[in-house]
């Protein structure tokens, strides 16, 4: 792994259908930083960390960032049911190195296996997706991320339905990413986790509402304007910023 | 009739492994909609050169490209729920198959045209099947880590750039090859009963992409022999001969396979742990 540089977001807009998800964010994800993306339903967190992976364009405004990323993304937009091996998904993180035609090296089968039994899944190699419960699935993504080997790492809801132990594990893997100086970005819901586990917290209703160290960031003074905003859905919606933006650059 | 079984078996090595993709891509009405799409091509074809190969097979995947494409066109303009729209599409399409054959020729020729016939397949038409099979069996050889990646995790697929969407037109562009390879033997409404069938079917074979492959060109290699036969003694149209018998593959899989067979589910009693 290389060492990751800090990730710049300048005023970025990402739109669906013209709908801002993500409205002129301005920020910066050090390099070996550990950040929870926070916010209500629909507030743009998912699209934020798409458009880190490269996966959305940005309307306005730009991502600058150079390192390789790794996207754990929501379970629910895998086809769970597709007939592959545990080890074949695994090793698909190695898509890298093996591109689409290359055989996959011993060292990267041996990579993978090692990949499977650090999330608590040895013998599962042969086991097809289709037959493990939400937090094994969820284990065999982590060995995917662990094999991919990346400097900056995103996670949209990595505990989501897990139990206790599935999600302390994980979370504890989470941790020695932060500390092998990776950039370790995730969304997340759960509050007290956020509080306790990450040192810093983007909280985010579509407008950024607070970007810093977390004790900071989570007031409840915050939270009720993250609530407040995101309940603020404009019918009538007017031309934003995007003209302002065009006047700016022809003046 | 010794053509026909040549070209039927090089099909069968062929379009069941792109029914597999198509099937867990949930994509088996797509097959459908093509086999139609290509009609009116072939349709037209007829109508200007009469029966012949070059000229069908070129209609046909003229026809089949555009309505592949407006499939894909179709899917995302509705957002995914495209099923209503691809329904409409391809029963658009049979209808003005029907009509332009109908226009030049008999119901003979008709027929022939949707249904197949085994004493139609010249020495071109069979170079076209066996061509098609090559191809396709290199191509998918190719694509089948980008395939297989784009099917179970499109979103990974996209972050590692492994252009999955260039990959899966050519693959629509294989599906539509191989439905027009298979239409001179079994028809085109026929044709598509090789490729999803044995598929659908082996899906109770095997918990694996390749496994289920497998299955299915074993399954359409005895679909496409009992076929030709039953067709030849009976004298039945070969396509409906052929799709009945991996029709009766299909049933007999499904209450005797393996993997959520009927019989299986019954029978199992359940580990110690």
């Amino acid at each position: 792994m290389t060492t990751p540089a800090t990730i710049r977001v300048e005023n970025l807009t990402v739109c669906h259908e013209r709908r801002p998800a993500v409205h002129h964010l301005n920020g910066q994800f050090a390099a070996g930083s550990l950040t929870a993306i926070v916010g209500p339903n629909g507030a743009g967190k998912t699209t934020l960390l798409r458009a880190l992976a490269g996966l959305h364009q940005p309307q306005e405004g730009r991502i600058r960032s150079t390192d390789r990323v790794a996207l754990l993304p929501q379970a629910s937009t895998l086809d769970r049911s597709f007939p592959i091996g545990c080890l074949d998904a695994v090793m698909l993180g190695l898509w890298r190195q093996s591109g689409a035609f290359r055989a996959v090296s011993p060292a990267g089968r041996a990579q993978s296996e090692a990949a499977l039994e650090a999330v608590g899944l040895r013998g599962f190699q042969r086991r097809p997706v289709g037959s493990l419960s939400a937090g094994q699935f969820q284990r065999v993504l982590f060995a995917r991320l662990l094999v991919q080997d990346a400097p900056v790492i995103l996670l949209d809801e990595p505990f989501n339905a897990l139990d206790a132990r599935t999600a302390a594990e994980m979370l504890a893997l989470v941790k020695t990413w932060h500390g092998e100086g990776r950039t370790v970005v995730a969304v997340l819901h759960d509050m007290e986790l956020v509080q306790r586990d990450f040192p810093e917290t983007l909280l985010l209703a579509r407008d950024l509402i607070s970007w810093g160290p977390t004790a900071e960031v989570l007031t409840a003074a915050n939270r009720l304007r993250a609530r407040q905003m995101a309940e603020g859905w404009a019918e009538d919606a007017t031309d934003c910023d995007m003209d302002a933006g065009l006047r700016d650059r022809a003046a | 009739m010794r053509r026909a079984l040549v070209g039927c078996l090089a099909v069968s090595v062929a379009a069941p492994p792109l029914g597999v993709f198509l099937m867990l891509r949930r994509m088996s009405l797509t097959a459908d909609v093509l086999g139609h799409g290509i009609l009116p091509g072939i349709a037209g074809a007829f109508l200007i050169a009469g029966l012949s190969v070059p000229a069908m097979a070129v209609g046909g995947l003229l026809a089949g490209l555009v309505v592949a494409l407006g499939a894909g066109a179709l899917s995302r303009a509705t957002g995914g729920r495209e099923d209503a729209a691809l329904a409409a599409l391809y029963l658009c399409a049979l209808a003005l198959g029907v009509a332009l054959v109908s226009m030049g020729g008999g119901t003979a020729e008709l027929t022939q045209l949707l249904f197949g016939s085994a004493l139609g397949v010249d020495d071109l038409a069979l170079l076209l099947m066996a061509a098609t099979a090559t191809l396709s069996l290199g191509v998918l050889a190719f694509a089948w880590r980008p395939l297989v990646l784009e099917c179970f995790d499109p979103s990974f697929a996209q972050a590692v750039g492994a252009r999955g969407g260039a990959w899966h037109m050519a693959f629509l562009a294989l599906v539509v090859l191989n439905l027009l390879a298979a239409f001179q033997a079994l028809g085109t409404l026929m044709g598509v009963g090789l490729m999803m069938l044995p598929a659908v079917a082996a899906r109770h074979w095997s918990r694996e992409v390749g496994g289920m492959v497998y299955a299915a060109v074993a399954l359409a290699v005895v679909a496409s022999f009992g076929g030709l036969l039953l067709s030849f003694h009976a004298d039945v149209p070969s396509g409906p001969s052929v799709v009945l018998v991996a029709g009766l593959l299909w049933v007999g899989s499904l209450l005797f396979g393996p993997v959520d067979g009927v019989t299986a589910r019954l029978r199992r009693r359940h580990l110690a742990g």
